[in-house]
């Protein structure tokens, strides 16, 4: 199966082409095509989890060559796959919770006429996202990257009927452009220290060559991060995520959740074998995760609409990978371990506000929620199973992953210096701050009193809160199963960071500088806090329709933390400014050299034109004056 | 090397040459400067005779002076004798622009002549006298083909100016016979004035002819002359008549009645008289009708 | 005697021959002016033929005469003709060219 995994790609492809290529005609049927593709695609994938489990863990790391694809100079690469746990972690990541998320929307678009688009858009996606995570080289994954980048863009731009939809896919799409030319210089710097793009080449290479290229592997890193910091939406490029939510929300379930922003911890991971020779690259990687871990909790807690808060949420959460995979060899695993319980919760949690936006009539407003635990049953438990885990709570998953990343943190640099400390502090604290706004989320949705009336005569917003159907809650209930055990099931006998370890290296562990029995108190104790104190101003009172003043953190943390505002002051502006002078530029000079250049001639030709007034005289004071000049040189060459 | 003499010439030509000259300028009427030019074209030609170019002298005094000054009081005559200019200039600032450049032009001139070292001057000495014929020499040998040229340009110059000045008829041409017989329709005179006639002894202006009858005929003579009074009697003068004797010729045969008549030549004027005098009392009634 | 001296008569001539083309109006003592210019060049050809002993220069100072002679025949016959469809003789009034 594992010389078939190419199928892995090409089926959702297919699917997506005959999709997009059939139009109208396949309306009825489309997307069931679509969730027969991705459900293909994960049979491929399990086939091959199976074949590679089967193998020896010294064998569990196969190229498979598909065709050779650009020979060029001394540039030779391949196109092929690289089928290895890292890999097909994220093949399964991708495909089984792609496929449950495809069932889902199949009752979720019911009412779109585009639905067969979305489909075909969704296909595009998983493929691209398997190339990505599939390709041998930094070049077929710089492919699939675009790939997942503009299905991206068409999938948050879907209903671009809307500007204000369209406007966001354009700022997604922008800000990853940005971070897109870091990826490129990196793929140069690459190619210059290694003198290949494949994996294969480079990433054992990397020991070999680091004595003499310091500086090149340090670039290298920074790169690399600028890339994964626009697809993982980590400061400075974070702004797009929020505004990333207009797109319907089987999309922010499936991207922006659980595959595409992690790809930017892929991308770290997989070469972590350049960055564990870039010390100083690989803690910019951590300080970036430790910002934005931050930086997300905290606008999280101020964010009314439920879904910009999971896309904090989800921000947040991504730092803390961000984080432990700027740990070093010791962080790698836990990153992709956190990053796979993470898909779980998350996708399950968007899966359960969008249930909540379709019994809401779409409103996603959560000051217009509240008490609807009553109402939608299975909504309020797989969403808070969801809401468990990403609290950390023993013995969900993401007790697990976080916890070990924490317990990391404060293990750093073997124990030494500041980096524990520092840390290893930002993320309990990051941990206390999200229990706070995830249970200031479930409780403003799903407890307290109803801020709404279904009744026609009350002064509340009209509402018909009801479950979903059952394609909506099918997947939701297989989701917050894998929310709830998966972590266990695979912390057990630490067997996902020995399945990692081909990819990662084996490192030994640290002690952390805090013991880690205290360590895990501390958590739990901060969490319980943070449970508290939402229940105490979301749950037990009563909660203010309208958005009350708020503190200037509130007020802050309600605009992004101004994240707008200064990039529009710092990179818009004058980059509008700088074309704007181009132009100018451009029209006045370079344009007004040439009609400069051609008015000026016509201007002297209308001058000239001056003396031929017709009389005599002036034509005979001309030819006078002509003589008279001639005989004056005639007479300065003479002497 | 020139003698004082042409010193003397130059220094008395050349001043009034120049103020000559720049009446061609300032001179308000056509003619004026015509007249101007003419002085300045003569003294040219003496001075050609001075430089020892005698034969180039008379042809400026011919060609120049004589045919093309000539041409232009014609053509003065034809245009117009006071089209004369205004003083205040059409063009602006031309006054200043014409003096300007003209003083410059002459500066710059006269800085080259102060550059120029000339030699002593080798004149023409022996062929001054023989200057035509060594012109020729020079003309006829070396430029025989400009000479040709300058031939064929000077017959088209007359050809053009033939073709340029030609007029059209605009009506059609009034012929003889169109003339006479108008002339015949107003009744005006059909025959030329009289001639003296036989009786006449001076065919002069202002004489009356005599007609058959040997009377003065009024109308020969000329209107103007009548107006004026200067009309003469047509009687026989005495003056006249010894200056006729004093030129006649010697009495020959049949002349006899003219000797017998010579003897009493003092009687003649009688006779003469006497046969005039009818006449004469005539022409004298006649004339002094005419005086009246 | 210093033959310059007929020199410098020449040149005053020519001098004043052009400033009387530049400033009179009248074409025929515009016309004028440029005879006077022609003869002052005949005076210095006929000066500097005597300098150098060399009839070349009363040669070419007789050619100059025929054709300023047909010059003048034709350039009056052109005024006369002008004279005759204009009513005027000013040089002024023959601006059709302008521009």
């Amino acid at each position: 199966m594992i010389n078939a995994s190419w199928l892995l790609i090409a089926i959702p492809l297919v699917s997506s082409a005959i999709l997009l290529l059939a139009g109208k005609r396949s309306n009825s049927w489309g997307h069931w095509l679509g969730v027969l593709a991705s459900t293909a695609s994960f049979v491929v994938g399990v086939g091959a989890l199976f074949e590679l489990l089967g193998k020896d863990a010294s064998e569990r790391v196969v190229d498979v060559h598909l065709f050779d694809w650009i020979n060029a100079g001394s540039l030779h690469v391949g196109a092929g796959l690289r089928i290895d746990p890292l890999s097909l972690t994220f093949v399964m990541l991708v495909t089984f919770v792609g496929t449950l998320i495809h069932v889902y929307s199949v009752a979720y678009m019911e009412h779109d006429t585009d639905r067969r688009r979305f489909f075909a858009y969704l296909n595009l996606f998983v493929a691209s996202m398997l190339i990505l995570v599939l390709a041998n080289s930094y070049l077929l994954l710089f492919v699939g990257w675009e790939g997942v980048g503009l299905a991206s863009y068409l999938l948050i731009g879907f209903w671009n009927h809307n500007p204000n939809y369209a406007t966001a896919a354009k700022k997604a799409f922008v800000m990853n452009r940005v971070a897109d030319v870091g990826m490129i210089v990196a793929l140069g710097s690459i190619f210059a220290t290694f003198g290949s793009l494949e994996f294969a080449q480079v990433l054992p290479n990397a020991e070999g060559l680091a004595a003499g290229n310091q500086g090149m592997m340090n670039l290298i890193g920074i790169m690399l991060l600028v890339a994964a910091c626009g697809k993982s939406a980590q400061f400075p490029l974070q702004a797009w995520l929020g505004d990333a939510m207009a797109g319907p929300t089987p999309v922010s379930a499936l991207i922006h959740a659980a595959t595409m922003v992690t790809a930017g911890v892929y991308l770290i991971v997989r070469s972590g074998a350049i960055f564990t020779q870039a010390p100083n690259a690989l803690l910019v990687v951590a300080i970036i995760g430790a910002i934005t871990l931050l930086f997300g909790a905290i606008v999280g807690c101020a964010k009314d609409d439920i879904k910009k808060t999971l896309a904090a949420s989800t921000m947040s959460q991504i730092g803390y990978m961000m984080l432990a995979a700027g740990l070093g060899p010791i962080g790698y695993a836990f990153a992709i371990f956190h990053l796979l319980t993470h898909g779980f919760f998350k996708a399950g949690m968007f899966l359960g506000a969008g249930s909540v936006m379709h019994g809401m009539s779409d409103d996603v407003n959560m000051r217009n929620f509240g008490a609807l635990s009553k109402f939608m049953k299975v909504t309020w438990i797989t969403f808070g199973l969801g809401w468990l885990a990403i609290l950390g709570v023993p013995p969900f998953s993401g007790f697990w992953s976080k916890d070990k990343i924490i317990e990391s943190a404060f293990a750093t640099n073997h124990g030494e210096g500041w980096q524990p400390w520092v840390f290893g502090l930002v993320a309990l604290i990051g941990a206390g701050i999200t229990a706070f706004y995830m249970s200031r989320l479930f409780f403003m949705t799903f407890h307290g009193k109803a801020r709404w009336s279904s009744e026609e005569s009350s002064e509340l917003v009209h509402r018909h809160p009801h479950e979903s159907p059952a394609l909506m809650t099918w997947p939701m209930i297989i989701l917050a199963v894998g929310s709830a055990f998966l972590g266990l099931v695979l912390s057990l006998g630490d067997r996902f960071v020995t399945w990692l370890e081909p990819v990662t290296g084996h490192v030994d562990e640290h002690e952390p500088v805090i013991a880690v029995p205290v360590l895990m108190t501390v958590t739990l104790v901060l969490v319980v806090l943070g449970v508290f104190l939402a229940w105490r101003q979301y749950g037990a009172a009563t909660v203010p329709t309208t958005p009350p003043q708020g503190s200037v953190l509130t007020r802050a943390a309600r605009a992004d933390l101004y994240q707008d505002s200064v990039n529009e002051a710092v990179f818009m502006r004058p980059g509008q400014y700088a074309t704007r002078t181009l132009v100018f530029g451009d029209k006045k000079l370079v344009d007004g050299a040439f009609t400069g250049l051609a008015a000026l001639i016509g201007t002297i030709g209308i001058g000239l034109k001056k003396l031929h007034n017709g009389y005599i005289r002036t034509y005979a004071a001309m030819m006078l004056a002509g003589l008279i000049i001639v005989l004056i040189v005639a007479y300065v060459i003479w002497n | 090397m020139t003698s004082g003499a042409e010193e003397v010439l130059f220094w008395c030509l050349a001043p009034l040459m120049v103020i000559a000259a720049l009446g061609l300028i300032f001179a308000r009427k056509a003619v004026h400067a015509t007249i101007c030019m003419v002085f300045v074209m003569i003294s040219l030609a003496v001075m050609y005779i001075a430089n020892q170019a005698p034969f180039l002298g008379i042809v400026q005094v011919v060609v120049y002076t004589g045919a093309v000054m000539m041409l232009f009081l014609f053509v003065i005559m034809l245009v117009g004798v006071d089209a004369g200019d205004s003083l205040v200039d059409t063009l602006k600032g031309q006054k200043w622009i014409g003096w300007i450049l003209g003083i410059g032009l002459g500066i710059t001139l006269f800085s080259f002549l102060g550059r120029l070292t000339l030699s002593g001057g080798q004149g023409h000495g022996s062929t001054v006298a023989n200057n035509p014929a060594e012109l020729a020499r020079v003309l006829l040998g070396n430029f025989v083909f400009p000479l040709e040229l300058v031939g064929i340009l000077l017959v088209t110059a007359a050809i053009a100016a033939l073709t340029m000045t030609h007029k059209r008829n605009l009506t059609r041409r009034i012929g003889q016979k169109e003339l006479a017989d108008a002339r015949v329709a107003s009744g005006a005179r059909l025959t030329p004035l009289p001639s003296p006639g036989v009786f006449a002894q001076r065919n002069a202006m202002d004489v009356p002819a005599l007609d058959p009858q040997g009377n003065p005929v009024e109308s020969s003579v000329s209107r103007v002359l009548r107006a004026r009074g200067q009309e003469r009697d047509a009687i026989y003068d005495p003056e006249i008549e010894q200056l006729d004797k004093a030129g006649r010729p010697a009495p020959s045969t049949w002349d006899h009645e003219i000797e017998a008549s010579s003897a009493t030549l003092d009687e003649m004027p009688e006779q003469g008289a006497g046969v005039a005098d009818g006449e004469a009392s005539q022409s004298e009634n006649s004339s002094t009708e005419k005086e009246d | 005697m210093d033959y310059a001296n007929y020199l410098y008569l020449a040149v005053i001539l020519f001098t004043i021959g052009g400033a009387t083309v530049l400033l009179r109006r009248n074409a025929i003592i515009v016309f004028m002016g440029i005879e006077l210019m022609l003869n002052a060049a005949n005076l210095a050809f006929v000066t500097f033929s005597r300098i150098h002993g060399d009839l070349t220069g009363q040669v070419v100072a007789f050619f100059v005469m025929t054709v300023a002679a047909a010059e003048v025949v034709v350039g009056l016959a052109i005024i006369v003709s002008i004279y005759r469809s204009r009513r005027s003789v000013s040089v002024d009034d023959i601006n059709l060219l302008k521009n």
